[in-house]
């Protein structure tokens, strides 16, 4: 592989990480975002499930982009999506039926996560197989990064625990709030101010850079 | 020598007045004082702290955000020590001070900050931080103690020293140590609500009498009000509306109800009423600016305020009623619109206004479109 094709797929891959990343810079698939990431194991089993939905269903796109017309390309996407979400929902059941439970209707709905939609549509179906599939890859570790990130403060707060395991004693006053669905919705408030105001900060960098260079 | 005369061309206002926001946030803060000092006098140096705790946090947090440049207003317009002053007057004195810090710093964040700033705010600031911390920890918040305890002045409420994130002690034992039941520590709401009976209403009005759980006295309240409304820094037809409309529906239900329900004035001089009605209803920012609309708003908040105590699961509605209150404040001021000087009933208006789309706006969006007729008559004409 030369260096400007590992370059490139490179930025592929850290453009659902950083730049594109599905949470806190498109605020995309908030359901799933906001309704299940009560606690950090569910964020995380989500967040996989996800994952795995995302970059095989883009990997089989990608695959069949030249075969599909394009009339029905919408439709296919869709069943392709729901094989592999069946798959994944035995999956959990198979493995963890607690997690099965607290996930919920959740794991079905991710047919209509719009992330899987959107990068099928807007990246797999014009790119060959090994870029959709580096591509989705990156994307989904976007989303379990933004899953996680809320999980995991709503499950500090709201239980005094982190996977399960107790931060600061039986004494612990947990915030009944950061459990309820306001507390999503505070919680992803916070994180998005936090991206923002790091991104602002770093074009105002560039800017003086840039401006330094100019002058 | 004079200097030149300059002629100046701008569009009214053409008389400012002399008064700015700083004077009437600090004549706020200034009446809001002695409610302080009674409140201090009622339940000891655990008032206190919470005092400084929750105005410390408000204070701090408006630095914090007035720093981004993002933010109307500075530090030095009072307005976010009134925001303190108001909020720690609303909770319990004995409430855990790291819980009045978080109530402190989420009031200024979510209330103020996440607006823009002074002036921006569409929620009252104080009961945005009230409403959150009920949320958060709705035990402590509903945790009162009785007022004038022996050696208030000397010890704290044991659960506003609870560290923070954890639990608060247990008041009920502390209590029973000081020969209290636990009924002492009920408010006068929650006594209704719950065990059926009754304080009477002079012993509310002066908060005076006896070992009860409740707020700063209303006749220092109103009295205190009285001076920001007589120097005008107040509207008085809003805590006149609030009080009147709780008032007479409390009444109306008391009339038609029967023994079931308390007299009105219980209604009024209980709970957070007469603070919310003088201080938090009248909040600049987030009520009506039109003399009309100031009496629909407080009688919307005086209805609310007595329907949520009788028929909600809560003893106390103010907080929730005031909030709706203030999110219907543009609608009320859009119904409320006054009619211009010189705009007399000879002038015919228009009943009805008409939007239709200018013609060419149509056409750059399709080429071949034309101005859609007019598909709906007033009087519909008969198929013939």
């Amino acid at each position: 592989m030369s260096d400007l094709a590992q370059a490139r797929t490179f930025d592929e891959f850290m453009e659902g990480i950083w730049r594109q990343n599905p949470v806190f810079v498109m605020v995309l698939g908030m359901c799933p975002t906001l309704a299940v990431t009560v606690s950090a194991v569910n964020a995380l089993s989500m967040g996989l499930a996800t994952m795995f939905v995302l970059v095989c269903s883009c990997g089989l796109v990608s695959l069949m982009r030249r075969i599909v017309p394009k009339e029905v390309r919408i439709a296919t996407y869709i069943v392709i999506i729901a094989t592999f979400v069946t798959v994944v929902d035995y999956v959990i059941q198979a493995v963890s039926l607690a997690v099965y439970d607290a996930l919920g209707a959740f794991i079905q709905l991710i047919v209509v996560n719009c992330i899987i939609l959107g990068r099928a549509e807007a990246h797999a179906s014009k790119h060959p197989p090994v870029t959709a599939m580096v591509n989705a890859l990156g994307m989904s570790i976007g989303f379990v990064i933004g899953l996680f990130a809320l999980g995991a403060v709503r499950e500090v707060l709201g239980a005094g625990t982190l996977f399960g395991f107790s931060l600061f004693g039986a004494n612990f006053q947990p915030w009944v709030v950061m459990v309820l669905p306001p507390g999503g919705f505070i919680v992803l408030g916070a994180w998005l101010l936090l991206f923002s105001a790091l991104k602002r900060r770093k074009e105002a960098r560039l800017a003086a850079q840039g401006g330094g260079h100019g002058a | 020598m004079t200097a030149p005369t300059r002629t100046e061309i701008r569009s009214a206002p053409h008389i400012k007045g002399p008064r700015s926001v700083e004077q009437i946030m600090a004549n706020v803060v200034y009446s809001l004082l002695p409610i302080c000092a009674f409140f201090v006098y009622q339940y000891g140096i655990s008032a206190a702290a919470s005092i400084l705790v929750v105005t410390a946090a408000c204070l701090l947090a408006e630095r914090a955000f007035v720093r981004t440049g993002t933010q109307a207003g500075s530090l030095s317009d009072f307005s976010a020590t009134i925001t303190g002053l108001l909020l720690a007057l609303t909770l319990p004195p004995g409430f855990p001070l790291w819980m009045g810090a978080v109530a402190g710093i989420s009031a200024i964040a979510l209330g103020k900050a996440l607006f823009g700033g002074i002036g921006f705010n569409v929620f009252n600031p104080a009961l945005v931080g009230r409403a959150f911390v009920q949320a958060a920890f709705p035990a402590a918040i509903a945790t009162y103690t009785p007022s004038f305890l022996p050696g208030r002045f000397t010890q704290f409420i044991p659960s506003s020293l609870a560290w923070p994130l954890m639990a608060p002690a247990d008041t009920a034992a502390w209590l029973k140590a000081m020969q209290f039941d636990a009924l002492a520590s009920a408010t006068p709401l929650a006594k209704w609500k719950f065990e059926g009976t009754l304080t009477a209403a002079g012993d509310l009005l002066t908060s005076l009498a006896g070992h009860m759980a409740v707020g700063p006295s209303p006749v220092l309240i109103l009295t205190c009000g009285a001076y920001l409304a007589l120097r005008r820094f107040m509207d008085w037809r809003i805590p006149a509306a609030v009080l009147g409309s709780a008032g007479l529906t409390a009444w109306l239900i008391f009339a038609l109800g029967g023994t079931k329900y308390p007299d009105p004035f219980f209604m009024l001089f209980s709970g957070g009423l007469i603070l919310g009605a003088v201080y938090m209803a009248t909040d600049m920012a987030t009520s009506p600016v039109t003399p009309r609309g100031m009496w629909v708003y407080g009688g919307l908040i005086g209805v609310l305020t007595v329907v949520i105590r009788y028929y909600s699961g809560l003893p106390e509605g103010v907080m929730y009623a005031i909030l709706i209150g203030n999110a219907a404040t543009p609608l009320i001021e859009r119904i409320t619109q006054p009619t211009p000087f010189g705009k007399g009933a000879s002038i015919r208006t228009r009943k009805s206004a008409s939007y239709t789309l200018h013609p060419d706006y149509i056409s750059r969006e399709e080429a071949s479109a034309k101005t859609p007729k007019k598909r709906f008559f007033k009087n519909k004409p008969k198929k013939s």
